[in-house]
């Protein structure tokens, strides 16, 4: 390099020195064992180093390609969902001490995740309705995933059985991984109405259903019944949810019977990040705490009596299990779960309900307003902040339409479930952050494409 | 101004002893309580509409009674977090050696990138017409791997580097059903030295695992590994450079022979970073590797995630790979999302695309390095793992003299033998020092493990003091000042943590103390 890089600090003089040291003629010596012919002598194929400034011209061209949620009205969501962030959780997760630390390994310097990852859990309990939660999973999808394989470790059973209101995503992701485990699962069909039968799948083989709430497609489940049905069989009620707010005003899986829960957790305190990174929610009965996977934060006291916090219950993790570990997981989602305790924490008991409220509030609008459009029907009973739209025509092509005349204005059911002859479906998500203008301009804008 | 009259200016005599504080906080270490022992049932720092839900189509599934949160006014918040923020180490406090996880600096650069609206402001569904920037970047990262690592295939979707070795491990699963050895090929050979993860990926999904000796020199040996190759095996998962911070020197050999059992050989790829621009994984015939973009590519570990896992593919198993991928027709990218007909694809391994996020600080973080900054990295990683060793090998003992470090340096407790101090205990003296602790009792071949990674980011001077530390520590261990080792650490916000009393019961949340008129019935 005919410049020092400025993440590097070593000068040539240094390396010199500490070559000399120890005791090589060169770096290469040091990569002796690397076959000879295999060691590459020049620089890979690949543009050499820059600046901050060139990085960043190049960079933001690209996301000036992309259309931002907060640029146009935006009704997008089927998993992911745009939600104001106070400034606050964006500055306070990029606290250096968070930021750049790591996995809690050595507890007397790392208390300040210790202790917000048990905050974070006892949110997670509370909001959830259950007696534990974990530090975190990856994300919804896979938390849904390690949710089966832990129904089917608990029951000694291996059959899983789908809600058709599952997202399908979130489907895949466990069909893949009960594949691969060799394990059994049903899916029940696309269940727009929520009006499938998911008790009659139950048999004596299956560990659990698996049932989302609100639903893909928005509706809202009662979960009690299921939850009789499924523990009078000896299967387990997993509850999946993608939009965390909803449990501000609807009633909580726990106290509808579920037995694991497990939930995306990014509609609070994260960002859309087209996709990911987010973090998933993972809750449970008590006496199942030991076949949980992911990490746990419990407390105890130091040497001086003082209270503290350590990572516990480690026995079941794979770097001391290994083969015979509850999962493979190792890093989770901890900066992530820390947005999203901070932001809970700025909400309280009264902020999430009032917040809940408001996003309810806004979709029965727009929902009232959409019953005014020519050729449209919405198919939903309940809902929270979220519905399924009928329309005339292929929503693929009415979504693109829309697009081009500035308004974001939902996922076709086509694109989650291709196969399914359900084009003429469109999912529509209305929070907080939309306003009466837009919501206008949703119905306007559907009203010429769906015209034209 | 400050006025000094009357004020004394002096340091004073300090006295031998601190006197307790009424508060219990030392100065700038302040106890902070927990969120539930403060804040309120009322109380919220988020100014939202409070509207009256009139008739509500909740279906007659209201939520009846209290969640049991609480709330904290936006002041109060950010006191909070900072105050605890402040009990924790991190790369920008100081020298973090944590062996395998490649605690490197974090530019904040990657951070700005990250937070532009076009990338953290786009949702995953919204149309790819209206998202084609954010595919490209999928797309160039992409590029930059396959480039770096000598493959002709990615997969980007894995959230961290045990999700990478699992999407890894069902790619060979994949491979192996359709030629049609499911039944038979059962085995994962894994060595002894390999990280937990490994083994644990492989039983999740099916496979039978059975372990490779290491040797004594800390490598594996083509030998051992010909020993239990069999029509079984379905392939190994060796770590390179390994656990041990050696490089394999029979890598080569190792996957020639795993190849001709008919197996595939899937690469660790965590310690990736010694190795970047040096040598490319493709050319030593993996067929899978997960790269930890959290390690190598410095996306910060936030405490523990969130990481990202892509995955390299040999042409043998890039037809499995997972959904989505990415397709170019007609000057568009597409993100493929599901099968078409004759794909080979194996499923899906998460909700969307995965971590765009940071894919976005990988991607800036190369081009910022750039091919020669990301070869001298590499570089300098390597060396400064070898000036430590070099530094230390007359006090501390090595395990594996015989081969040079990589990017991390081993040492086991054979130099503690009858000093009464063990590896934890030294750990903990380190705190006090003011470094975090290097990989403790890992790998799990050698007794009471050191296991050191200083990365690149370190000065020589850091790397000289650090050095001068632990040669300090190291002969107060042999001198026998057993006291400052066994109960270390002094100076940390908590003295050594009760471990097993957490496990023993375990509390796992907070819950409200009895009343205490109740308590008192």
């Amino acid at each position: 390099m005919e410049r020092d890089m400025r993440y590097l600090p070593l000068s040539s003089d240094d390396r010199a020195a500490m070559l000399a040291k120890v005791g090589v003629k060169d770096v290469d010596a040091l990569f002796a064992d690397i076959p000879a012919d295999k060691l590459l002598t020049a620089p890979v194929d690949l543009p050499r180093a820059k600046g901050e400034l060139e990085v960043e011209r190049i960079l933001s061209r690209m996301a000036g390609r992309n259309v931002s949620a907060s640029s146009v009205p935006f009704f997008v969501g089927a998993g992911a969902y745009k939600h104001h962030v106070p400034a606050t959780v964006d500055h306070l997760i990029q606290r250096s001490e968070f930021l750049t630390s790591y996995t809690p390994y050595q507890p007397e310097i790392a208390q300040g995740t210790l202790q917000y990852l048990f905050e974070f859990q006892t949110q997670v309990a509370a909001l959830t309705g259950m007696e534990v939660a974990n530090a975190s999973m990856y994300d919804g999808s896979t938390g849904a995933g390690e949710a089966v394989l832990m129904a089917h470790r608990i029951t000694k059973r291996r059959k899983a059985v789908l809600s058709g209101g599952l997202h399908p995503h979130y489907a895949e992701v466990i069909r893949t991984l009960s594949h691969m485990a060799s394990d059994e699962v049903v899916t029940a069909a696309p269940d727009v109405g929520a009006t499938e039968d998911l008790a009659a799948l139950i048999d004596n083989d299956t560990s659990c259903i698996v049932v989302q709430n609100p639903d893909v497609f928005g509706n809202i489940r009662d979960l009690r019944p299921l939850a009789a049905a499924a523990q009078a069989k000896g299967a387990l009620l997993i509850a999946v949810f993608t939009e965390a707010v909803s449990l501000g005003l609807i009633e909580s899986p726990g106290a509808m019977g579920a037995d694991i829960v497990v939930g995306e957790g990014q509609s609070i305190g994260n960002s859309l990040n087209f996709g990911g990174p987010y973090v998933g929610l993972f809750a449970a009965k008590a006496k199942y705490l030991r076949q949980m996977p992911g990490r746990l934060c419990g407390e105890t006291v130091d040497a001086e009596g003082k209270r503290g916090f350590v990572l516990t219950l480690s026995t079941r993790e794979q770097h001391i299990r290994r083969e015979k570990a509850t999962s493979n997981i190792c890093t989770n989602s901890g900066l992530c779960a820390l947005a999203f305790t901070i932001h809970m924490t700025l909400l309280g008991e009264a902020g999430i309900k009032k917040l809940a409220r408001l996003n309810h509030a806004n979709a029965v609008k727009l929902a009232d307003a959409l019953v005014q459009v020519k050729d449209v029907e919405v198919l939903n009973a309940s809902f929270f902040n979220e519905f399924t739209l009928k329309l005339s025509r292929n929503a693929r092509d009415v979504v693109e339409a829309m697009a081009e005349k500035g308004v974001l204005g939902g996922v076709p059911v086509s694109r989650l479930l291709p196969d399914a002859g359900l084009d003429d479906l469109l999912i529509v998500a209305n929070t907080e952050i939309n306003t009466e203008e837009d919501r206008a301009a949703f119905v306007q804008v559907l009203h010429d494409v769906l015209g034209a | 101004m400050l006025n000094n009259q009357g004020r004394p200016t002096a340091a004073g005599n300090a006295e031998p002893a601190a006197p307790e504080t009424f508060t219990g906080n030392k100065a700038l270490q302040v106890e902070e309580a927990l969120l539930f022992e403060i804040g309120r049932v009322d109380v919220t720092g988020v100014d939202i509409e409070d509207v009256e839900l009139g008739a509500n189509r909740l279906g007659g599934l209201a939520r009846k009674g209290d969640i049991g949160l609480v709330g904290l006014s936006e002041p109060e918040t950010m006191r909070h977090y900072v105050r605890l923020s402040q009990k924790n180490y991190g790369i920008d406090t100081g020298l973090f050696p944590l062996g395998s996880c490649t605690m490197k600096h974090n530019p904040r650069l990657n951070e700005k990138m990250a937070r532009l609206a076009g990338f953290a402001d786009v949702h995953p569904l919204q149309p790819q017409s209206s998202v084609q920037g954010a595919i490209a970047l999928m797309q160039e990262l992409a590029r930059y791997l396959m480039v770096l690592t000598g493959t002709r295939a990615v997969t980007l979707s894995p959230k961290a580097g045990a999700h990478g070795e699992l999407a890894g491990m069902m790619a060979i699963k994949a491979a192996i059903e359709a030629k049609g050895e499911a039944a038979t090929r059962k085995t994962v050979l894994v060595p002894e030295s390999a990280h937990g993860t490994n083994p644990a990926t492989a039983a999740l999904i099916g496979f039978e695992v059975k372990t490779v000796p290491a040797q004594k020199d800390g490598t594996v040996h083509v030998e051992d590994v010909k020993a239990l190759l069999g029509p079984d095996v379905a392939a190994i998962m060796l770590t390179n450079p390994n656990t041990c911070g050696i490089f394999e020197p029979q890598v080569v050999e190792i996957a020639a022979a795993i190849h001709d059992a008919g197996g595939y050989f899937y690469c660790d790829g965590a310690n990736f970073n010694a190795i970047v621009g040096k040598a490319r994984p493709g050319d030593l015939g993996i067929d899978a590797m997960h790269i930890n973009l959290h390690k190598t590519f410095s996306t910060p570990h936030g405490g523990g995630g969130p990481g990202a896992g892509p995955v390299v593919l040999s042409d043998r198993l890039a037809p499995f790979a997972p959904l989505p991928f990415i397709r170019e027709a007609d000057g568009k990218l597409e993100l493929v999302e599901a099968k078409g007909e004759g794909d080979q694809a194996f499923g899906r391994v998460t909700a969307f695309h995965g971590q765009m996020g940071m894919f976005v600080r990988a991607l800036t973080y190369m081009l910022s390095h750039g091919s020669d900054g990301m070869k001298q990295a590499s570089e300098d990683a390597v060396l400064s793992a070898n000036y430590i060793r070099a530094g230390l090998s007359d006090l501390m003992s090595v395990p594996f003299p015989d081969h040079p470090s990589m990017h991390e340096a081993l040492f086991d407790d054979a130099w503690l033998k009858d000093t009464g101090v063990t590896t934890l205990d030294f750990a903990k003296a380190m705190i006090d020092e003011g470094y975090h602790p290097m990989t403790m009792y890992f790998p799990l071949v050698v007794h009471g493990a050191m296991l050191i990674e200083p990365t690149e980011s370190e000065s020589r001077a850091s790397l000289d003091l650090f050095i001068m530390s632990l040669r300090d520590l190291a002969m107060r261990a042999k001198r026998g000042e057993t006291e400052r080792f066994a109960n270390a650490p002094f100076h940390a916000p908590r003295r050594r943590l009760d471990e097993t009393r957490a496990a023993r019961n375990p509390i796992l949340k907070w819950t409200p103390r009895e009343p205490v008129a109740k308590a008192a019935e």
